[in-house]
C-alpha cells in the first residue's frame, strides 16, 4: 500500500484530532465531578482560581484556590491522563477557605476548581494554562 | 536591554515573541524573605568586551518562577540545603571529622562560594568548589569522594551557596589561574556540534530573545546549584554545560573534566559583580 | 520511600487570640505518579503522599486529598485561625504506609 502526500496529510490530521479530544479523559472528568457534586447543579462566582496563563514548565505549576464559605474544593486538571489533582477539605479552624499548591499539567489545558459551599450548593471556576515546551533540554 | 537579532545558521531565534515577553518581568528586583537583597543586574566586569551589563538568569524567568525564590519556604531548593546541613555536622571517614569540626557553623563559610573556581597553590590546579569539598573529604576526613554533580555533593554546594547569598561573585582570573581562564574563554567562543553554536551565540548574542519557547538568559551561573521545575531537583553547573553542548548536537565534555573546570572559571568570571543566589529556581 | 523525607514548615511563633495566620509547608518526596516508565519500559509504580492534615489543639484546620498530579516536593499554603496558645500537628500520609508528623507551638499574646 502506498500513501500519497494527501493521504499522509489526512492521516496526520486524523491523529491530531484524535489526540486533541481524549474522550476517556473527558469521561474521567465527568465522573470525578459527579462523584464530588453527586449530580447537583454547579453555579459560577464565589470561587477564585489563580493559575498562570502560561506555565514555563508543566511539571511544577503554582495554583491557588479561594472560595469563602466553602467546606471543600476539588481541583481537576482536565487534560491530564488522570484528571484528579486534589481535594481541600476545610476544618473548623481554617482561617480562610483558600489553599495554594503546585501541580503537574501534561500539556495546555483547562484547570477546573469546584467548591462545595456550606449550604450544599456548588460553584466552579475554570482557567486555561498554556504549557510551553522549551528549546533547551539541558 | 534589548539585543538586535543575530542570524545564526540553522537555529531560529525569535525576537521578543509576544507571549515570551508577556510573562517575564526583566525589571523585577530580587529580595529574598523580604530582607535579603540580591544584585541581579550589575555593570559588566572589565574583561567582558561585548556586554555593558550582566544579569542573573532570574530576570528572564516568568513572574511565577521568579516568585519561587522570594521566600525560602517556597524555594524547593532549600529542602536540599537542609540535607546539606545534616551532612555538614555528620562525622565521616577514618579521621573522625565532620565539616563542622574544622569549619564551625556553616555560616562561617559565607563568601567562600563566591570565589570559586579558585587556584590552589598546594595542588597547583584550579579547583571548583566541588573539587575542594572532595579534597576536604579525602585529605582531611579520610572519607570517600562524593560523585560530581550528584545529590550528596549538590546538597553541600547548595548549602555553601546559600550562606553566600547576597555576596558578589568575585573569582580571580589573573596570576596562576590565567591560563585556565583563557582556556575557558576559548571554549566559550568555540562553535560546537552539528548546529555550530558556541556559548556566546545564545548567551551573549541573543539573551532576551527566544529559542523556541525558551527565553534565553546570559547563561550566568551565580544561581547554581539550581532547582529546575523540569526535573524537580538540584542541578550542577557542569551538568548544565553538558546539556547545552549536547543541544548543539555535539559530543560533550564530561562532568568534572578539565574543559568544564576551565569553562566554569570563565563563565563564573563573566558574573563577577552579580550576587550569589544559589540554590536558585529555574524552569 | 521514606528516604530522607524532611518537612519544612513555617508557622509564626506568636499570634493574637483569634488571629488568622498563614502556614507554608514543603516536604521532600518524589511523588512518583505511576505514569512514568523506566529505561526498560516497565511502569514505575506509583508512590506518593496521598493525604496531608493540619490540626490545632485537636481541631482540624485542613485535610487535603492528594493525587499524582501534585508536583514533586509538595508545597502547601493555607490559613488557620488561632483561638488560643497551643500546638499545630502536621501529618503527611505516604502510599507505602509511612506517616510523617511534625509539631509547631504557637504562643498567644
Amino acid at each position: 500500500m502506498s500513501f500519497t502526500r494527501r493521504d499522509t496529510l489526512r492521516l496526520a490530521m486524523g491523529t491530531a484530532v484524535a489526540a486533541a479530544v481524549p474522550f476517556k479523559v473527558f469521561a474521567d472528568v465527568d465522573a470525578d465531578v459527579a462523584a464530588f457534586t453527586e449530580g447537583a447543579e454547579i453555579g459560577e462566582g464565589g470561587i477564585t482560581l489563580v493559575a498562570p496563563e502560561i506555565a514555563e514548565n508543566g511539571n511544577t505549576v503554582p495554583i491557588e484556590v479561594d472560595a469563602p464559605g466553602a467546606v471543600a474544593i476539588l481541583v481537576l486538571a482536565t487534560g491530564n491522563p488522570t484528571p484528579a489533582v486534589g481535594t481541600f477539605n476545610f476544618g473548623p479552624l481554617a482561617g480562610a477557605q483558600m489553599a495554594s499548591t503546585r501541580i503537574r499539567l501534561a500539556g495546555t489545558q483547562d484547570v477546573l476548581a469546584i467548591a462545595k459551599m456550606a449550604d450544599g450548593t456548588f460553584v466552579q471556576a475554570r482557567q486555561e494554562v498554556k504549557v510551553t515546551i522549551g528549546g533547551c533540554g539541558g | 536591554m534589548k539585543k538586535t537579532l543575530t542570524s545564526i545558521g540553522a537555529v531560529c531565534f525569535a525576537m521578543a515573541v509576544p507571549f515570551g515577553q508577556a510573562f517575564a518581568d526583566e525589571d523585577a528586583d530580587l529580595v529574598v524573605n523580604g530582607e535579603l537583597e540580591i544584585t541581579v543586574r550589575a555593570p559588566a566586569p572589565a574583561h567582558l568586551e561585548n556586554l555593558d551589563e550582566i544579569t542573573s538568569g532570574w530576570v528572564y524567568r516568568s513572574t511565577e518562577t521568579q516568585a519561587f525564590q522570594l521566600d525560602d519556604f517556597e524555594n524547593p531548593g532549600m529542602i536540599f540545603v537542609d540535607s546539606g546541613l545534616e551532612s555538614w555536622t555528620t562525622v565521616e571517614g577514618e579521621a573522625g571529622e565532620s565539616c563542622a569540626s574544622c569549619h564551625g557553623d556553616a555560616e562561617e563559610m559565607a563568601g567562600v562560594s563566591a570565589t570559586y573556581p579558585k587556584w590552589n597553590d598546594d595542588a597547583e590546579e584550579v579547583r571548583t568548589l566541588t573539587m575542594q569539598v572532595n579534597a576536604c573529604r579525602t585529605e582531611q576526613m579520610g572519607a570517600e569522594e562524593w560523585k560530581y554533580d550528584k545529590p550528596d555533593m549538590l546538597n553541600m554546594t547548595a548549602l555553601l551557596a546559600s550562606v553566600s547569598r547576597g555576596m558578589p561573585v568575585n573569582v580571580a582570573i589573573d596570576g596562576p589561574a590565567a591560563a585556565t581562564w583563557e582556556q575557558g574563554r576559548d571554549l566559550y567562543y568555540t562553535r560546537t556540534g552539528i548546529l555550530e553554536l558556541s556559548c556566546a551565540n545564545c548567551h551573549e548574542d541573543n539573551y532576551g530573545n527566544n529559542i523556541r519557547a525558551d527565553h534565553l538568559s546570559q547563561g550566568q551561573i551565580n544561581g547554581f546549584p539550581t532547582y529546575r521545575l523540569k526535573n524537580a531537583r538540584l542541578n550542577g553547573v557542569h551538568s548544565r554545560f553538558r546539556g547545552c553542548v549536547r543541544d548543539t548536537r555535539a559530543e560533550t565534555y564530561a562532568v568534572g573534566s578539565p574543559e568544564f573546570i576551565a569553562l566554569e572559571l570563565y563563565v563564573a568570571s563573566r558574573g563577577n559583580g552579580l550576587d550569589v543566589e544559589g540554590p536558585s529556581v529555574r524552569n | 520511600m521514606a528516604d530522607n523525607v524532611t518537612p519544612r514548615i513555617r508557622v509564626p511563633r506568636e499570634a493574637s487570640a483569634g488571629e488568622t495566620i498563614t502556614i507554608k509547608t514543603l516536604i521532600s518526596h518524589p511523588m512518583e505518579s505511576g505514569q512514568r516508565k523506566d529505561g526498560d519500559g516497565n511502569v514505575i509504580p506509583r508512590s506518593i503522599i496521598n493525604r496531608f492534615t493540619c490540626d490545632f489543639n485537636g481541631q482540624n484546620v485542613i485535610d487535603v486529598t492528594m493525587e499524582p498530579a501534585i508536583s514533586t516536593n509538595p508545597f502547601l499554603e493555607f490559613q488557620a485561625v488561632v483561638p488560643e496558645a497551643g500546638t499545630f500537628v502536621f501529618t503527611w500520609y505516604d502510599d507505602d504506609g509511612d506517616i510523617y508528623t511534625e509539631e509547631k507551638e504557637i504562643a498567644v499574646s
